[in-house]
């Protein structure tokens, strides 16, 4: 045995952190884990989560919608109110349903259930632990959008066949925020700082362009929503479904895609510290 | 004797300056039952954590199975079953899934874990708990459970950390006798306990821990015959005279050459022969209260080696 071993060693102690000390190929078994539980626990309240952005969708654009008219974009092209805000509350959907889990719950499993102490003493990896969790994070957040844009269709708002492309962006979206997500909460301790969550959640969702154009802002005001993500998730999700389709929409792209890998090297980083120090 | 299967020398772990380990040297060999005995505080958990690849040392040696943990984590510990201190059993799942779920973070194949998993409830002795969940079983349960958990894996070594602290003494004899079996049967167990007629029990050798570092080291028998004598008197003249009789006798009993203990409740006597002892005392006008002779234990050997009590 000895013999063996000590010639594998040499060679890894080379090479500083091997990538399999951080990931077993195996997020999958976090994934199968995260989806037995919800189903033996929690999946009504899983699916109530699908109705809010419908509640939106019917209150302000249908409601509020025959007092506003029609909206002009970018292109010049008129769309009606409801076509406007649509777009924008699908990609608020991906959002919440991957927030909901990649927050709330993880700080949970994290502070009270030591769920990731156990998982980390078997041969998983941070970031299998990692990756499972947002992925896991990421279908809600698909769930929901994918219920959403299937009442879009009925009620006539995806206006383009670009809207197909709907539904990759808001995986993108929602794997984006899940990332981001359970990169911040790893750093929360207290139920306060997890308020700060919700605290940066909703004028994100009021301000992101959501039911008006960005134009009714000061230009400061602006450049601080053009920082934040949900406004690229709107923009790219809008250009799509209303078929206002530039070469523009790859830089939204290219946010979240950056906002996904820092999310999971952060989380990665900090699940290593906190539970293989 | 086979080759060991947990090599520590010098093994050190440092949070800031303070060394929760400092300098523990140690090595357990395949299919031997190793305690680690010895107070709150001790360094057992730490020692415990680094040995099962989830801490990394500060400075030392450590080999598990042949590998670095700092290089060979995962591999590590998909050799290693793990109870730790404190139950960390999924909450969110029923208890059977609670063996299915943990199988596959193995990577293990579904059927196989399955068929392990019932296997298993049988060894815990939870048939007819599958479907409980895991908050409503008792403490006892639960502490099976973690342990039947620990064995989806099929491991080599198993590292159990203070495994009936908090136990009831029917469930920890019930868990004794499981872990017994699973000796029996060969697998490498690596147990820390404040309990020392838990280390009698299950260990085939030991080290007695106190402050970070190794105070001795043998079988429960040998470390009591070097340490102690066959037989201890314990003397109680009741609160109020406790300590001004126990002065008297160290004098009388220390001139006779007997160790003697002075403890707030009582007195200890170490002699080879504590009736003996207890015949002289009455002969010189004491009167105690009660009085018990008994065969020195762990529990004397720790006394003896840090002035200070295993179980405050
Ligand atoms: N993460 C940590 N950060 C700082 N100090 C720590 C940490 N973990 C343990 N310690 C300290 O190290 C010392 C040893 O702790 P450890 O948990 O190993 O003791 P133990 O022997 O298991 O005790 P017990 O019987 O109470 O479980 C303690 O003084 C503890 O406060
Ligand atoms: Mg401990």
């Amino acid at each position: 045995m000895t013999g063996a071993t000590e010639q594998d060693f040499a060679p890894s102690s080379i090479r500083p952190r091997p990538v399999r000390s951080l990931y077993a190929g195996n997020a999958r078994a976090v994934m199968l884990r995260g989806w037995r539980a919800t189903a033996s626990t929690n999946w009504l309240v899983v699916v109530s989560g699908l109705f809010e952005p419908i509640f939106y969708l019917l209150a302000m654009g249908i409601g509020l919608g025959t007092l506003v008219g029609a909206v002009t974009l970018s292109n010049g092209q008129e769309v009606s109110y409801p076509a406007y805000i649509a777009p924008a509350l699908l990609a608020v959907a991906a959002m919440n349903g991957a927030i909901y889990d990649s927050t709330w719950n993880v700080f949970f499993k994290m502070q009270f259930a030591k769920l990731y102490e156990g998982m980390l003493s078997t041969s998983l990896g941070p970031l299998d632990v990692a990756l499972g969790e947002i992925l896991l994070a990421l279908l809600r957040g698909a769930l929901y959008a994918v219920g959403f844009q299937l009442v879009m269709q009925v009620l006539g708002l995806n206006l383009s066949w670009w809207a197909l492309l709907a539904l990759p962006a808001v995986l993108l979206i929602a794997f984006g925020f899940a990332s981001a997500g359970m990169a911040v909460t790893s750093y929360m301790k207290s139920f306060q700082q997890m308020d700060w969550i919700n605290f940066i959640m909703l004028p994100m969702f009021l301000f992101s362009a959501t039911f008006y154009p960005l134009s009714v802002y000061p230009q400061w005001l602006q450049y601080v929503i053009q920082a934040m993500p949900l406004w690229h998730g709107v923009e790219l999700v809008r250009g799509l479904t209303t078929g206002d389709v530039n070469w523009g929409l790859l830089w939204h792209v290219l946010y979240y895609a950056v906002m996904i890998v820092v999310g999971l090297v952060v989380t990665t980083k900090r699940l290593r510290a906190l539970f293989l120090d | 004797m086979p080759a060991p299967v947990i090599v520590a020398r010098d093994l050190v772990k440092k949070y800031q300056d303070f060394a929760a380990v400092d300098g523990i040297s140690f090595e357990v060999a395949s299919g031997e039952s190793f305690g680690l005995l010895g107070p709150n505080g001790a360094g057992k958990s730490t020692t415990m954590r680094m040995v099962g690849a989830v801490s990394t040392r500060t400075s030392g040696e450590l080999g598990i199975l042949g590998l670095d943990p700092d290089v060979h984590g995962p591999e590590i510990r998909s050799q290693l079953g793990v109870v730790p201190q404190s139950d960390n059993l999924d909450t969110e799942l029923r208890v059977r899934e609670n063996l299915l779920v943990y199988g596959r973070y193995f990577g293990l194949p579904r059927k196989l874990v399955a068929q392990r998993a019932d296997e298993l409830l049988a060894f815990a002795q939870l048939e007819g708990k599958e479907k409980a969940r895991v908050d409503a079983l008792s403490g006892g349960m639960k502490r099976r459970l973690t342990i039947a958990r620990a064995l989806i894996n099929d491991p080599r070594i198993l590292l159990l950390d203070e495994p009936t602290t908090g136990l009831d003494p029917q469930a920890r004899h019930i868990l004794w006798d499981r872990l017994f079996r699973l000796k029996e049967q060969g697998t490498t167990l690596l147990l820390t306990t404040h309990y020392m007629d838990e280390a009698e029990q299950l260990c085939d050798r030991l080290v007695v821990v106190d402050k970070g570092t190794i105070m001795a080291e043998g079988s429960p028998a040998e470390l009591i015959r070097a340490h102690s004598t066959r037989e201890v008197l314990e003397v109680r003249f009741g609160s109020d005279h406790n300590a001004e009789v126990g002065a008297r006798l160290a004098r009388a009993q220390g001139a006779d050459g007997h160790r003697v203990e002075v403890l707030p409740d009582r007195v200890l006597i170490y002699s080879d022969n504590g009736e003996a002892e207890l015949v002289k005392i009455t002969e010189a006008g004491l009167r105690p209260v009660t009085s018990l002779v008994r065969r020195s234990s762990l529990e004397d050997v720790f006394l003896r080696l840090t002035g200070r009590s295993l179980v405050e």
